[in-house]
């Protein structure tokens, strides 16, 4: 079985590289990991998915490890929503495209994208709802694909809130260019 | 007043109480070194090699307890000091690395002496930093000392471009507490954990101490005896943990592991308890883990949760500092009694002693064990002792009984060769002491012997021992146990040390014959105003005994034979 961590970190340059150079280093096998801004800017969440062979309260323990991660939750067993997107070009003729339209009201997804030979499919969803349509477009022609890994939140009153932690200290001005993260 | 990022940087290290660094100059450092002559008050020391700042910074911050300070240039300075940082990650030393790096407009560009040392330094540091804005530089080096010697201790690297440390601004030192959203390591135990620890305690009938380097970080000498003496609990020490706890004690089992007493190896494996106290269970004392202590309930107390459960899974983990958490334990502590387990160590302990080289006849022929033994006795025990990585190293583990905290100072997770020297030169510095000890062998001697320059041109009064057996006798030894007495690239040359000695302006003597151990120590001991070197001539092929060959069970060790009785 897979783990899931969510993990909050300082939203500074080459705080992705420190994590998957931990990941690569402790010899951890990444799923997939996604990250974005949160309600406070100074602040990403990360949403990693690991192997099964990966002891995650380990992988969690390192996690803590790095100076720039602020707080590491296993949400394996908690329930919660989790969430991926895909998008599915299909290759299509007059005949195939009806299937694909019916494929996507089952599904509910949408068609972003219309071409004489092809179709953009969007789609969110858990993981397997999107691994059965994409086995389902399979045979119809997929020309190309793109997923974004899962993101996670827990259901209720579980909190993993990024606007407890205030900016750290110090730093009159973030002097880098760029927030890469 | 506007300083520049070159006058901010030696600011902050005065402000952090730095009174001597490490360096060698270069092109992206310049700056830096220009600024140096308006800081009297720390000095420089000019290294031969960068991998031998990092290494004398590392010794410095084991003898004193301090943050040790190396300097170096952009590119290959800065990859010279890998291996310093790298060993100082390992053993938990604080270190703060500050490195030039090519003017920030040509980052990226592979620019002249540009290395992306934040980047190769990544996963061998605690942090590392890349100050790109000169307003960042003064928090920078104040958070890089806080992170560094705090929690578990480690190495920190501040990269700053050439342009940032010629950049003026308006100086004002950021006071105040240093807040890090990510960092706060732990402190003290739960109650219940207490509890939990006291009834374990109480129920065990076989206990034994495991202590680590964690003792001495944590600054838990004190306790961690009140606690051994107590409760009359036999304690092992790691290799890091040596003088942690007095060696000469009748509760003391010696090192533990690989090369450890075979008592120490015995009373772990059939203890009831283990009383874990900043250590981390490495593979060079457990053995196999599958055999390992498995009678034995685990009490693991360490600063660093991911130490927890990572190699030994704890029955009762504690994540805290060890002091704090045995300062919370010792009150409701109640004396405790083991007459039969300690009776049965002792009995253990006599078998040792029969096999031991040090009570054996063995003529004139000089073995390390006794070169070591004579120096232990004729420095009355209690000096500074800094070692390489190899035979002679475990040998000083085992006969060099060290008494009092941070005597002992050695490469043990990384295990670096070229280490001793290098490190004995910053702890000397350090202690501004002439009761300093490099024990080196002839292999890692010669790698970073450059260093003699740097001792007699700071005149370090440390003393040099080279055990000279013409291998590299750690691998050697492996070689004769597991791949069939195959000696292929250990016999190593090396040049006439005392010669060498001489040329660099060094007193040397060389010691072939036993009874010359102890004067020529005196002799050595009699020199104050700089180094001083023995090279002392050994058996050629003698081996390290105990040893539990890797990844075998902790009580298969392989014991030196008995020596054959009335033999004709």
């Amino acid at each position: 079985m897979k783990h899931t961590l969510v993990a909050l970190v300082e939203n500074k340059p080459g705080v992705l590289n420190r994590v998957t150079t931990l990941f690569r280093r402790r010899n951890f096998n990444i799923d997939s990991l996604t990250v974005g801004r949160t309600e406070n800017p100074f602040i990403s969440r990360m949403t990693i998915v690991v192997d099964s062979d990966a002891d995650p309260e380990q992988v969690r323990q390192q996690l803590y490890k790095l100076i720039n991660v602020i707080q590491v939750e296993d949400v394996t067993h908690l329930p919660g929503v989790s969430r991926d997107l895909a998008l599915i070009k299909v290759q299509v003729d007059s005949q195939t495209r009806s299937e694909v339209v019916q494929l996507c009201d089952i599904f509910r997804a949408r068609i972003v994208d219309v071409t004489p030979d092809s179709v953009i499919v969007e789609l969110t969803g858990d993981e397997q709802k999107i691994s059965s349509m994409v086995e389902l477009l399979r045979p119809i022609g997929i020309l190309e694909m793109v997923r974004t890994g899962v993101v996670t939140m827990t259901r209720g009153e579980e909190v993993l809130a990024a606007n407890n932690y205030a900016q750290r200290t110090g730093q009159p001005s973030n002097g880098h260019r760029a927030t890469v993260i | 007043m506007k300083l520049s990022g070159a006058e901010i940087i030696w600011e902050c290290l005065i402000r952090e109480g730095v009174d001597i660094v490490y360096g060698y100059p270069g092109g992206a450092i310049l700056p830096f070194y220009d600024a140096m002559s308006k800081y009297p008050q720390v000095h420089h020391v000019l290294v031969r090699h960068e991998q031998s700042a990092a290494h004398m910074a590392d010794g410095l911050a084991r003898a004193t307890g301090k943050v040790g300070v190396a300097i170096g240039t952009s590119g290959p300075g800065a990859t010279n000091l890998v291996t310093g940082i790298a060993t100082a990650m390992l053993d938990s030393s604080p270190l703060v690395c500050i490195t030039g790096q090519v003017a920030s407009p040509l980052i990226g560009s592979d620019a002249f002496q540009e290395i992306d040392i934040t980047g190769i330094t990544l996963p061998i540091t605690k942090h590392n930093y890349l100050v790109f804005d000169i307003h960042d530089l003064a928090y920078t080096i104040r958070e890089a000392f806080h992170v560094a010697r705090t929690g578990r201790p480690g190495p920190v690297l501040i990269d700053v471009p050439k342009d940032v440390q010629n950049a003026k601004i308006e100086f004002e030192y950021p006071e105040g507490e240093i807040v890090l959203p990510g960092y706060h390591p732990p402190k003290e135990a739960s109650t219940s954990a207490l509890e939990a620890m006291l009834r374990m305690i109480g129920e065990a009938e076989r206990p034994v101490i495991l202590a680590g380097h964690g003792v001495l970080m944590s600054g838990a000498m004190r306790e961690v005896l009140e606690f051994a003496e107590r409760t009359q609990t036999p304690f092992a020490l790691t290799l890091l943990g040596k003088g942690g706890l007095p060696e000469i004690h009748p509760l003391s089992l010696g090192m533990m592991g690989m090369h450890g007493t075979g008592y120490a190896n015995l009373a772990i494996q059939n203890a009831d308890l283990l009383l874990a106290f900043g250590m981390r269970f490495d593979d060079r004392v457990t053995g196999n883990l599958k055999t390992y202590a498995p009678n034995a309930k685990k009490i693991h107390i360490e600063i660093d949760p991911s130490e927890i459960h990572k190699n030994v899974r704890a029955d009762l983990p504690i994540e805290g500092d060890l002091k704090t958490v045995l300062n919370q334990l010792l009150p409701s502590l109640s004396p405790l009694e083991h007459k039969s387990w300690l009776g049965q160590i002792r009995d253990w302990m006599e078998d040792a002693d029969e096999r031991d080289i040090v009570n054996q006849d063995v003529g004139e022929r000089l073995f390390a064990a006794h070169v070591i033994h004579d120096m232990w006795k004729a420095t009355g025990g209690d000096s500074v002792v800094v070692t390489d990585v190899g035979q002679h190293q475990m040998w000083e583990a085992q006969y060099y009984l060290h008494q009092n905290p941070n005597t002992l100072i050695t490469s043990g997770g990384l295990g670096t060769m070229g280490f001793g020297l290098p490190a004995a030169i910053g702890a000397a510095m350090g202690l501004k002491s002439s009761n300093v000890w490099a024990i080196v062998g002839d292999g890692g001697f010669q790698m970073t012997m450059a260093e003699l320059a740097t001792a007699v041109q700071e005149r370090v009064p440390v003393k040099i021992a080279i055990m000279n057996n013409g291998f590299l006798g750690m691998v050697r030894q492996w070689q004769e146990f597991f791949y069939e007495e195959r000696y292929n690239a250990t016999p190593m040359y090396a040049p006439n040390f005392v010669k060498l000695a001489e040329a660099y302006g060094i007193p040397a003597r060389r010691v072939e014959r036993r009874h010359d151990v102890i004067p020529t120590v005196e002799w050595a001991n009699s020199i104050t105003d700089g180094p001083v070197l023995i090279e002392f001539v050994i058996e050629k092929q003698d081996i390290v005994y105990p040893m539990v060959p890797a990844g075998a069970d902790l009580h298969a060790m392989i014991r030196r034979p008995l020596p054959e009785k009335n033999s004709v």
